[in-house]
């Protein structure tokens, strides 16, 4: 029996379909999302919280791996990932710098007096200027930023030790190597 | 205890839907009445234990119960009861079980009306049906176990996200999922079919009130979900052309092709083998969608948490069972032979245009969802298909749909339009014009040609509805449901296209950066921000601002927009502050503190936007109206025969 053409396409089409689908299951997507990752982390120099006359800058820790940690005191999720960054900060693996953005410098001053610093430093960006170069689009979010100034990892949102484990410390050289 | 419990009951479920399976589509090969009650029994047991199953899920719940670890990821203790139950379904295990669920009842339904069909083709469907099933709930044991342990027990779990704390979310996804499945009834029926080689006109009226059913469910579940994004996601559109809303959207049109289709088969017999394809396209599309949200193979604000391995499972599973329908197409489909032929202005050629036009809006609507996977499998760069795109290529097929639509109900079967129909016609397409131009003239002060046409063509298809209906009466014809149903329903989509010109060609949208006591001015009404308190909710606290809207120097409304952050962290959410009105909605949506004192303000000024989805809402009853047509519930003869004999009569 001879079966006509045209009641084969949609056979045909849909087997090609499923070539794409089985190729596009091994690409991320995603990758468009994080423009910022493998490149060059966006230069700033800002006021430190603590002190208006002294200045913290993305250059703070040229030459070692860093952790950038964008937070507020309104924000609820940066309350609740306090802890884990703390837990991070006593590995002491590697600076954790925070970036304190669309605050108010007494608020987030108290905040780190009562709560804790997981910070070496902390850079006050009240108008949020230098959260926009960094993509920031809600708070938290965590970076980490290779020793020669690339962006090698970024999550949005409330940190948890799972997340450290399993998207950042795999990316850190050996302990004592770095 | 309990999640064991349902956890054992849905590997219960997953042996029953392999009883279901094997006993019917053996028992009808070796035409073996026996085997076939034990496929119906084990339907009946496979949905009593997935029901059980989803009680024990929505127990863990309610009792919160954070040892369970898709109860802790996806609630609180603080989470109201309301969205506790609704949070089974928020994230992936738990809706694959309402999928499972809903496949449970529609099969059930159709094994307990299906009684007066041919037994082995009963059974087909029932067998179909249990392969179906077999996916779904391997799927869902293997790789997306709902009822997995948390060891140690949280002490309080995350939260449910909470942009699906909402009313209309919290019912979408039933809803739609009853759609969404309810196309494998159709696509069950059409492999039957396609098994046993052979199509009557009976199939057709069988397929109908299912397709209808499964169609209305998805009309309403995509409302939904467009009215949520209109007030929940703070932006005041309606419909973004985002993947997962793509996934929803074509097996409606192929549903919609389909419901016309299965029209001409069941009247005259005709496209029998489009008819079967379509209904096989309609569910592998529901499928694909399943497929495209939560494999992670295109970016969605929607995508579920993806993970390869469930990727390579549904990816497997939808190849295997559209794979294997298309195949038995290729195979069967060409000994099924249409023979009757139909004149350029009949009904039939009506209906051709109708799928025709429907069908390229699918495909090209497709095309634009997986080229971004094109272009990135073949190394072409990443790329991302927006708005643009997707308008014009909707707007294309929908123009001349429309247009003709309101002649294609007036035209008689097989022969064509009537001489005094034309008269009516003519009048009624004049008359739209005419309104259409005088109106967006007065009420709008513009003549544009989209707009115009946009006005003109919704007119034209709720005139010519309503003058079926007049015609009838006239006549003292009877109005059964399926030609009333017909009559809402396209008496719907006129009111839809009205609210879609009204609200594309004249909507105002304002950002403004606002203090207490300062205004803007939307479309001469005044939005002045009055106040702004802090609000707390059950599990959330808001800044909320008090926005008193006035026009001509009277008060129109407050609106009460609010900015929220839950006390589970993540990105605080927007709370629109809306006034509904038949004209219009006013619209205040709070942005960000922008310091001083100052809220940056999205003001909008949306005319007709509730006709969208009133349109819809008609669309579906008339849906549900048709399903309900008494014919449907007769044993079947042939209306084939009943319609070539009406048609040599004269008689409509």
């Amino acid at each position: 029996m001879k079966i006509p053409v045209r009641f084969v396409v949609p056979a045909i089409v849909f087997a090609a379909l499923v070539g794409f689908f089985i190729v596009g299951l091994r690409l991320n997507p995603g990758e468009i999302q994080s423009p910022l990752i493998g490149k060059p982390a966006p230069a700033f120099s800002l006021e430190s919280l603590g002190d208006p006359s002294s200045k913290v800058s993305s250059t703070d820790f040229s030459g070692q791996a860093w952790l950038l940690n964008v937070w507020a005191t309104w924000c609820a999720g940066c309350r609740q990932e306090h802890e884990t960054l703390l837990a991070i900060a006593r590995e002491n693996r590697v600076p954790m710098l925070g970036l304190n953005w669309r605050d108010d410098r007494a608020l987030a001053s108290r905040w780190l007096a009562q709560l804790g610093n997981p910070y070496v430093s902390v850079a006050f960006d009240p108008e949020g200027r230098t959260a926009i170069d960094w993509g920031v689009y809600g708070a938290p979010e965590t970076f980490l930023i290779a020793a020669d100034g690339t962006v090698l990892q970024k999550h949005i949102g409330t940190m948890s030790l799972a997340v450290w484990e399993r998207d950042f410390v795999p990316l850190l050289a050996p302990a004592g190597e770095g | 205890m309990i999640p064991e419990l349902g956890h054992f009951t849905l590997i219960l479920a997953l042996l029953l839907a392999i009883a279901q399976a094997v006993f019917s589509l053996g028992g009808a090969a070796r035409r073996h009445a026996g085997w076939m009650a034990a496929g119906r029994s084990a339907v009946v047991g496979q949905f009593v234990f997935v029901a059980l199953s989803f009680a024990a899920l929505t127990y863990a719940f309610v009792q919160r119960d954070f040892s369970v670890l898709y109860v802790a990821t996806n609630s609180n203790s603080e989470l109201p009861t309301f969205y506790r139950v609704a949070a089974v379904w928020g994230a992936h295990e738990g809706s694959l079980l309402l999928w499972s669920l809903s496949l449970a009842i529609w099969s059930l339904a159709a094994t307990a009306l299906s009684g007066s069909l041919d037994l082995p083709f009963r059974s087909r469907v029932i067998g179909i049906l249990g392969l179906i099933s077999i996916g779904f709930l391997l799927f869902m044991l293997t790789t997306s176990n709902p009822f997995e342990r948390l060891v140690p027990a949280a002490s309080d779990g995350n939260d449910l996200n909470p942009l699906l704390q909402d009313f209309a979310l919290a019912i979408h996804p039933p809803i739609l999922y009853m759609g969404y499945v309810g196309f494998a009834v159709a696509f069950a029926f059409a492999c039957a079919t396609l098994l046993e080689g052979r199509l009557d006109a009976a199939w057709a009226r069988w397929t109908r009130p299912w397709t209808l059913a499964a169609w209305l469910c998805l009309t309403i579940g995509i409302a939904l979900g467009s009215w949520w994004a209109y007030y929940e996601l703070g932006w005041g559109g309606w419909w973004f052309w985002d993947p997962v809303e793509n996934a929803s959207f074509m097996p409606w049109l192929a549903g919609t092709a389909l419901i016309h289709s299965l029209a001409v088969t069941e009247k005259r017999g005709l496209f029998k083998s489009w008819t079967l394809l379509l209904a096989v396209t309609a569910f592998s599309l529901s499928l694909l969608g399943t497929f495209l949200v939560r494999s992670g193979v295109l970016i969605s604000v929607h995508a579920f948490a993806t993970d390869p391995a469930r990727g390579i499972f549904i990816l497997g599973f939808l190849t295997a069972v559209i794979g294997g329908a298309l195949l038995l197409y290729a195979w069967r489909a060409p000994q099924l032979k249409s023979s009757a032929g139909f004149e350029v202005t009949s009904r039939e050629s009506f209906l051709l245009f109708n799928n025709a036009f429907l069908v390229a809006a699918l495909g090209l609507i497709l095309l634009g969802t997986l080229y971004p996977l094109f272009m990135d499998a073949l190394e072409l760069g990443k790329i991302s298909v927006g708005p643009p795109y997707f308008e014009l290529v909707f707007l294309v097929p929908m123009l001349p749909l429309l247009a003709l639509l309101g002649v294609g109900m007036h035209a008689a079967w097989k022969r064509g339009l009537l001489s005094g129909a034309r008269n009516r016609l003519l009048a009624i397409g004049g008359t739209a014009l005419v309104v259409s131009l005088v109106a967006g003239a007065a009420v709008y002060g513009e003549i544009r040609p989209l707009t115009t046409i946009g006005f003109a063509l919704a007119l034209w298809v709720m005139g010519s509805s309503l003058a079926i209906l007049v015609a009838r009466l006239r006549a003292r014809l009877p109005i059964p449901g399926a030609v009333l149903g017909m009559v809402i329903a396209h008496f719907g989509v006129g009111v839809s296209t009205l609210g879609i010109t009204g609200v594309q060609s004249f909507k105002i949208e304002k950002d403004v950066a606002l203090a207490v006591g300062e205004a803007a001015t939307v479309a001469d009404y005044d939005f002045r921000l009055t106040a702004l308190r802090d609000v707390k909710g059950p599990n959330f606290l808001a800044v909320e601002a008090d926005v008193v809207v006035s026009r001509a120097g009277q008060q129109v409304t407050i609106l009460h927009p609010q900015k929220r952050l839950y006390n589970s962290g993540g990105n605080p959410m927007t709370e629109a502050g809306i006034e509904v009105g038949a004209g219009r909605d006013l619209f205040a949506a709070l942005g960000d503190d922008l310091g001083q004192g100052r809220w940056s303000l999205r003001l909008q000024y949306k005319p007709l936007i509730r006709y969208i989805w009133l349109g819809a809402l008609l669309i579906a009853l008339g849906g549900g109206i048709a399903a309900f047509d008494r014919r449907y519930r007769r044993r079947a003869e042939s209306t084939v025969a009943a319609t070539e004999a009406a048609a040599t009569t004269g008689r409509r």
